[in-house]
Formats: C-alpha cells, structure tokens, sequence
C-alpha cells in the first residue's frame, strides 16, 4: 500500500525581496505553491507547472528560475525576488511605462513572468537587436499579445537605457 | 456632446488595467483564499469511452486531513446538464455532474476528493482503486458518423446528433459539362484555446446571511449563475458569481464546467469555502475544445473566373456531449455559415454534420467555425486563380461582393450589409505590394485570405444557432452617488481586451468626463440584474452602445438639473472635463457640488429633481454588424528542416469606429498568432486508443515570441454599421483570417513541387511526409 505523510517540515531561511524570513516548509512543496500560499505573493503565477510557459519565472540568487520547477527547501539561505519585490523597485519604472505604451499585456497573466525575465536582461546591461530579444523572450509564453507590444517595449527601454550609459 | 467631437473614442488612452496587473497585484481566481477553505481534486477518467465497474474509497478516505469524497452517487439530486437548442433534428446530450456509470471522454471527472490541501487531495485520488471496462473509442470523425453500433449516448442510437442542409440556387440548372471543378477534402485539426490560466473556481460562503461567492475565471458569469440556478436550485438572491482578473479565454472559459457546479454543490453541502485550480493537464484535457472539421468542398467556376457553384459536406466533430449552453451546432454551422465568404456565388449547397466522439467537448473558440471556412473557401480561390492561370488577387476581386451590391444575402442565410470587402483587399494588398512580392522563387510564397464575419449580434441573431438564451442585448447602469463620484456597471466580463478602459472612454465622452474619473464594474452577477458576458465580438458593440444610452440619459437628467440650480436654460449648459459649466459665463458646477445639492441639500431643487442619480439603459442592435479584413502572408520554408518562418504579414480591416486603436491593434496582433498557431502547429491528437498525445505544453506547441512577426494593420473607417455607437466587434477577426492565408502562402511556397495544402496545422513533420510521399510517385 502506497503511504504519504503530509507532516514533515523543514526549516529555511532566506531573504524574500530583500526580507530576511524563517519558514517551516514541507519538503515536497513546490516553490510556486509555496511562495504563492505560504509567503503571499500571488503575483508569481503557475502556468503549466512542468517548466514550460515561464508564468512562474522568479529570481533566484538574481538568476531568472521557473518556480514550477524547484521545490521549496531549495532556497534556504538563498535569495529570492519576486514581481512585488520588482514593483517596488522604481529603477523599472521605465520597463512598466514602456509595456503600458506598447500595450505589451492584455490579461496580465504571463506579465509577472515576462518582466522578471526581462529585467535580468537589463541588469545584465544587455543592448540586444530585435531577434535576439525575441530569441530570449522565448521562453516565456504569452497567449494574448502576440509579443509584438512586448517587444517593441523592451528593445525601447534598452535603447534607452544605453544612451543614458554612453552619456554618463 | 456635439457629434462629430470626440475626446476619448479614437485615442490611445493607456490601460487602467495595467498598473496593478504590472505590479503582481492583480487577483486572478486561483490567488483568492478564505479561511477554513478546502481543496478539491479530481479523480478522472483515464480512458476515453469505458464503464466503471466499480470504485472503491475505503483507502482514500482514511487518508488523515481528508474531508469527503463524492461520487456521482452523493450528487445525484442534480440533474444532467442539458444543452437546449429549437433546431430541427437536434438530439440533446445528458451530461452527469460526475461519470454515472459511462466514461465518455479522457479525463472526465468521475470523483471530487476534498481534503485539507491540493496536495493530500491528490495523495487520496492515488488511493482510490477503481475498475472499469474498456470500450472502444470513438475517435475517427467519419467513422462515428457512418457507425451503426458503437455510440457514444447510446440511447441515442446515432453518433450524428444534428444535420441541417443550406442550399440555394439549383445546381442541377448548372451545366457543369462546361465549368471548371475544384474539388477537394479539407481537414482542420482539435485545437484548445490556452489561455494562461487554466481554469479556477473557489466558492465561499457566508453562513450569517446564508449567501455563496463563486470566484470563477469565466469570461460569462452571468450565464453561470443562471445555470446554477437552474441545476442547483440556489436562488439568485443567494448566489453572486464573480469573474476577478481572467487570465485570458478565447472561447475556452465561456461554457459551464461541471467543476464549477460542483464546486458550489460542495461549499453548499460542507458549509465551507471550496476551491479547485485545475492543473495545466486537467486544463488541456477537459477545456473546451475547438475546431475539428472535415470539409468535402467543391468550387466550380467558369473560365473566365466567375464562379458558379460551391458545395460541401461539413462533418463536425463535437466531443462527447453539446457543450452548454452553446450546444452542438455552434462550431459546424458556422463553418458552412461563412463557407461562401465575401463572393457572389449564386449556387449554394452545404450538408453539415454535427458528430459525437470520445473526445472532450467542443465549444467556442476564437473565430468559431470561420477559421476552418476561411481555409477552404480561400483555399479553393487560390486553387481555381492556379488551374485557371489567373492572378488569386484578380479573381477574387472579380468576385468579391461590391459596396453597390449590399446587403447581400450569402447562400446560408447571412445578409452583408455595409461592409467593405472589396476596399480591405485593395488596402491589403497594396500594404504589402503584392504584385512586387509575388515571387516565382522555390520555398517562398505568398497568400491572401480575405474574410467577412457578423460580429455585435443583437437579439435577431444567434450566437449559436437554435440556442434559447439571449445573447443580443447588453444592460448599464451608470451611478453618481453623494460624493459625486461616477461608475458605470455592465454584464460583460473583461478578460483582457481591456474593457475598464475602452467603456470608460465611451461613457467620458457622452457625460463629459475624463475616463479616469469614472469606475467601470463589471464581471460581478450582483451589480447588474442581468448580463451574460464576454465572448463573439460583442462587448465593444453591445456593451459600448449600452454606455453611450446610459450617459446620454445621464447628461440630459445633469443638464435639468443644472439648469434648475444654474437658473439658465438647457442648452446654455453644457458639461466637459468634470464641469458643469455655463457657455459664456464663469458659473461652473463640479460633480460633488452638484450630487451636495441633489442628495443632502434639501431645499434648492424640487422633490422630482432630487431623486437619486441613478440611470439604466439597454442597448440590443437587432440584427449584427458585417465586418471583413483581408490577411495577406508571405512565408519561406527551410528545404532541410522544412521549417515555415512567417517573413511578413499585414492586414487591412473594416472594424467600424474604433474606440481606442492601440487596443484593437493589439486584439489583431494576438488574434493572428493565434491563428499562426492554428496553422502551423496547433492539435490535440487523439490516437486510436483514445490516448492524447499532446497533453503537455512540450507537445501541444504554442508560437512563441520567435514564431509571430510583427503585424502591419491598417483599419478602415469608411463602412458604418447601423448600430448605436458604430462599432464592430474585433475580438475574433485575427485568427479568422491567419488559416488561410498561412495555407495560401505555403502552398504558393511549395508550387514547384505541385503541393497543394488541404490539412491544418501544417507542421513540419506533415510537410515532410507531403513532400516524400510526392517524390515517390
Ligand atoms: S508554471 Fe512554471 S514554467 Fe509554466
Ligand atoms: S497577456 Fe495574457 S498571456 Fe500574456
């Protein structure tokens, strides 16, 4: 007979948006599920749940990760961003005003995914042509826009972004 | 207002949806929860037609932190689902809230575990030991057509559950002895709408007045809480069903789902809130689905490129029951509804076949039944202008019905009425130069498509044919309470196309306020006595004209009102920017001045004006809107990997006034990469034994941002509808159009190997066997 233990729990530490926090997780909880019930925030969507649409896509360690795809315990003493560590940061002002301009999102579903990728790419102080954002935007899926706002969005905020670099 | 000033319809009014959806605090179904709440799972079906023999609980149920497992049996005192329809010759399906006995589709829910999370509740479904009895599957479209034994109702001793034949003209008048034929069977493979979010419900209940919440990621409340109404018996003063943010449906979350009856059954029955959030393999398995036809098609013209005659067979295959409240006829009727497109073609002969199978249901999905018509009747153009020598552009200008020769009425019944067909493909195809683009070179091709489709369909028409439920008008209440502040209600519920926004530029132009200032609700059953939602192009149109009714009634009632407080007549008075001003004077009156007066000062107006500023109207436009786009695509085929890579893509359309531009681009855009996934890579594949092979998002490949090119689009502004704002709906023309141009532009790809593409999607994989099976012969 198959037997299952809902009971377990591991301590963790990590910092969640810049927030230092201990949890009792369970081991098998995913890190979607976890940081969406546990710590609350629901901005961090679940698409597919099998690593796919990239809904779920958070930083890990200020490394794009589908939370889909790890399990809880896996942060511990590691740190995590997510959309609503990312909206209050003004630095991305730009990235927000650009998606409304471009119309970059209908529903809003994939969004959270979309900018956590995308903002790796800015840190990363990237000026990319037209097909190579489209070829790292790949992996986040959107069923709604088309991508065409999206990215029209992000190669202006790079432009941008990059001018502003030469004249400093 | 004066009429030709408009301040906000027509601009590119940002979305005030965008800033919390941008900041993560939008709040989808699956991101409500309320203490005490249990989750539900389900156990489903595994195969696609069988018996359940029997089911044994007794280790599930001992499962620590498990509430409840309920079997049909528990449910029993709901009756079966029952999709209406007054069509002749239409058997309705019965649909059990969980399987009975019978399993008519993968996937079909047969027991709902409660438990205290998601988690246990599928620890419990893995305990749940449960015989069944294979039979075999219904699975091929003709087959189960032709079957005489096999069914999936078996009571209903016919897998065919509704044909109705259209013809017009006599073909037997024709001499066909002359005339050129084109004859060929076209195939259109099961797709699923995806949105990003799968469906979710969670219900909570408030045991002190008795009253249940259904949170649903529906795109119709207001078809749900009737439905509850009917099946569960909770009156509607008990029952609200709230759409929060939808993360997108095309179709796909506008039916009733047995989920969502249960979920409320169960909250109802424990006294508890309940929640379910299907999983991206429950979501692919049992959404509705859409688009899978077989279509025998012949064109016949004469050389010269008139064409004469167009008959066809239209075998729709619906799934294992008629999806309500849609019901079977929705997605085959309107393929040969639309068959004959924008031309004239005085003969008309169309059998359509609505077909049972051990397949999820089928039910609305963008572009219903167009997509599939624009493929073949584009198809067969571009076949003809081939064996004919002609230019495809010529000849369908040579037949494409003119402004002078509306309204028109198509063989099927459907009257074209102010619609600029011939104007969207001239537009089109000097966007792209097509006679520039034309290439003779190998791997490269060109194709148009050029479509019309009724969209804001008023009370005269049906959203599906036959179906008893009016889908043609829309109500709104617009409210000025004591403080002056404004919001304008509605029954539609805004799943993306950005409604809190493009309404809000409606109302503010008729009042005279900017639509910042106003709150447009929506997407709650308890603000509005009665609405169904948003789906068939209908919410600009129906729901705009609603607004514009409503704020005139408005204005008219502020401007007496004014006039009294003012002392100066009506039409010295008029309203803009929040203002209540009089014309050549400084007297002014704001919004929360003017509501003091009305609501709490309780001697400058007389009693009648001091009623509460309250207004409603209801906009019903009758009969629909005509409106058409011509999509023209050029592809270029990789010879090794017979890769198809959309180079450009443009498209004119005729969508009426346009509310707010960068919207309706945006509706195109994603409209088309749907159908760019409808084309070139979208299917749900069943195998023979039922099994389906694309039940991961690895295998049911969707076009990602390297798939979809940019879309040039011009509008056309020139063909007014008759209704009350002008608008046509748009939410849909996207994917209408993409099938067949996308098929065109392959098959003009692949002219040197005499490849002409009759089956969607066309994936690389078919390509390949096309082209060998080619070179063998
Ligand atoms: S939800 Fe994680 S990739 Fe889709
Ligand atoms: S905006 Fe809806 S999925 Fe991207």
């Amino acid at each position: 007979m198959k037997t299952y233990n809902d009971n377990n729990r591991l301590k963790i530490s990590f910092k969640l948006n810049d927030e230092l926090l201990q949890k009792q997780v369970k081991p098998r909880q995913l890190l979607s599920d976890f940081l969406r019930f546990d710590c609350g925030m629901t901005g961090t969507h679940v698409g597919c749940e099998h690593g796919i649409c990239g809904a779920c896509t958070i930083l890990f360690n200020n490394e794009p990760v589908r939370s889909c795809l790890m399990l809880a315990p896996q942060i511990d003493n590691g740190e995590i961003t997510t959309i609503e560590g990312i909206s209050e940061n003004s630095t991305y002002n730009d990235l927000r005003e650009a998606f409304k301009k471009y119309h970059a999102l209908q529903c809003g579903y994939c969004t959270p995914g979309f900018l956590t990728t995308i903002i790796y790419l800015l840190e990363k102080k990237q000026h990319l042509s037209d097909e190579e954002i489209r070829k790292k935007l790949s992996g986040n899926i959107c069923r709604c826009t088309g991508y065409t706002g999206i990215i029209k969005a992000v190669k202006e905020v790079m432009a941008n972004r990059f001018k502003r670099s030469i004249n400093d | 207002m004066n009429k030709s000033k408009t301040k906000y319809v027509g601009k590119n009014v940002l979305r005030f949806e965008d800033e919390r959806l941008l900041n993560g605090n939008g709040q989808y179904t699956a991101d409500i929860n309320f203490p005490g709440m249990y989750h539900v799972a389900f156990l489903r079906s595994e195969i696609s037609h069988g018996e359940i023999i029997s089911i044994d609980l007794e280790e599930a149920k001992k499962l620590e932190n498990v509430y409840d497992i309920f079997l049909y049996d528990d449910l029993k005192h709901i009756s079966p689902i029952i999709s209406k329809s007054n069509m002749k010759k239409y058997l309705p399906t019965k649909q059990h809230i969980l399987c009975k006995k019978r399993i008519r589709y993968l996937g079909e829910p047969i027991a709902a575990v409660v438990a205290k999370n998601r988690y246990i509740a599928e620890d419990a479904i893995s305990l749940i030991n449960i015989e069944l009895k294979e039979l075999e599957p219904i699975i091929d479209t003709i087959n189960a057509s032709n079957e005489t034994k096999n069914f999936v109702h078996p009571s209903l001793k016919t897998n065919v559950i509704l044909e109705r034949t259209f013809s017009q003209g006599d073909i037997k008048d024709v001499n066909q002895n002359e005339l050129i034929s084109i004859k060929k069977i076209f195939k259109m493979g099961r797709k699923t709408p995806l949105s990003m979010e799968p469906r979710s419900y969670v219900c909570d209940i408030n045991k002190r007045t008795n009253e249940l919440t259904l949170y649903s990621s529906t795109q119709v409340p207001g078809i749900i809480k009737d439905a509850i109404m009917t099946y569960l018996g909770i009156n509607g003063n008990q029952i609200t069903v709230i759409a929060p943010d939808v993360g997108g449906g095309f179709g796909g979350k506008a039916s009733l789902y047995m989920e969502e009856l249960i979920v409320v059954a169960i909250a109802n029955k424990l006294q508890t809130p309940i929640k379910w959030v299907s999983d991206r393999y429950e979501d692919l398995l049992t959404t509705s689905q859409g688009f899978e036809e077989i279509i025998e098609a012949e064109l016949l013209l004469d050389e010269k490129g008139n064409f004469i005659s167009l008959n066809s067979n239209v075998y729709g295959d619906i799934g294992a029951y008629s999806i309500y409240p849609w019901t079977a006829a929705l997605e085959p009727m309107q393929v040969a509804g639309f068959l004959q497109g924008p031309y004239k073609i005085k003969n008309f002969y169309s059998n359509v076949k609505c077909i049972t199978s051990n397949k999820p249901p089928t039910g609305p999905y963008r572009g219903v039944g167009r997509p599939a018509a624009v493929f073949v009747i584009e198809s067969l153009v571009d076949m003809a202008a081939r064996k004919i020598n002609m230019n495809p552009s010529q000849l369908r200008l040579n037949n494409i019905i003119r402004k002078n020769e509306q309204p028109y009425k198509i063989g099927s019944g459907i009257v074209w009425d102010k619609v600029g067909f011939e104007e969207c493909l001239r537009k089109a195809l000097s966007l792209i130069d097509y006679d520039k683009i034309k290439t003779t070179k190998k791997w490269e091709g060109v194709g148009i498509a050029t479509y019309g489709e009724l969209t804001g369909i008023g009370s005269k028409i049906s959203v599906a044919p036959g179906m008893p439920l009016n889908t043609g008008s829309e109500t709104s209440r617009l409210e000025i309470d004591s403080t002056g502040s404004i919001s304008a209600t509605f029954g539609i519920a805004s799943h993306g196309q950005g409604l809190e926004t493009t309404l809000s530029q409606v109302v503010g132009d008729h009042l005279g306020v900017t639509p910042n200032s106003i709150k447009i609700k929506q997407g709650n059953t308890s603000l509005i006595t009665h609405g169904t939602g948003t789906y068939a192009s209908r919410s600009a149109a129906l729901a705009g004209g609603a607004a514009i009714k409503v704020s005139k009634k408005a204005r008219n009632h502020i401007l007496n009102v004014a006039s009294f407080i003012l002392n100066v007549p009506k039409t010295e008075i008029d309203i803009e920017d929040n203002l209540i001003t009089q014309k050549n004077s400084n007297q002014k009156l704001s919004f929360p001045e003017l509501s003091r007066i009305v609501y709490s000062d309780m001697q400058t107006l007389p009693i009648k004006l001091r009623k509460p500023l309250i207004f409603i109207e209801s906009y019903d436009p009758i009969f629909g809107a005509s409106t058409t786009a011509t999509h023209i695509a050029t592809v270029k085929i990789n010879p090794e990997t017979f890769k198809i890579k959309i180079k450009n893509y443009v498209v004119a359309e005729d969508c009426g006034k346009v509310i707010n531009p960068m919207i309706v681009d945006g509706q195109v855009q994603g409209g088309v990469a749907q159908g760019i996934g409808a084309a070139l890579f979208e299917e749900m594949k069943y195998n023979e034994n039922g099994q389906l092979e694309t039940a991961t998002l690895a295998d049911y490949l969707i076009p990602n941002s390297l798939d979809v090119p940019e879309i040039s689009i011009s509008h056309l502004e020139d063909f007014l509808p008759n209704n009350i704002g002008k608008f046509k709906g748009m939410g849909e023309g996207g994917t209408i159009g993409a099938t067949g141009a996308i098929a065109n532009a392959v098959s003009d790809a692949l002219k040197h190997l005499n490849i002409e593409i009759t089956e969607l999607p066309i994936t690389p994989n078919k390509l390949y066997t096309l082209i060998k099976n080619k070179e063998k012969k």
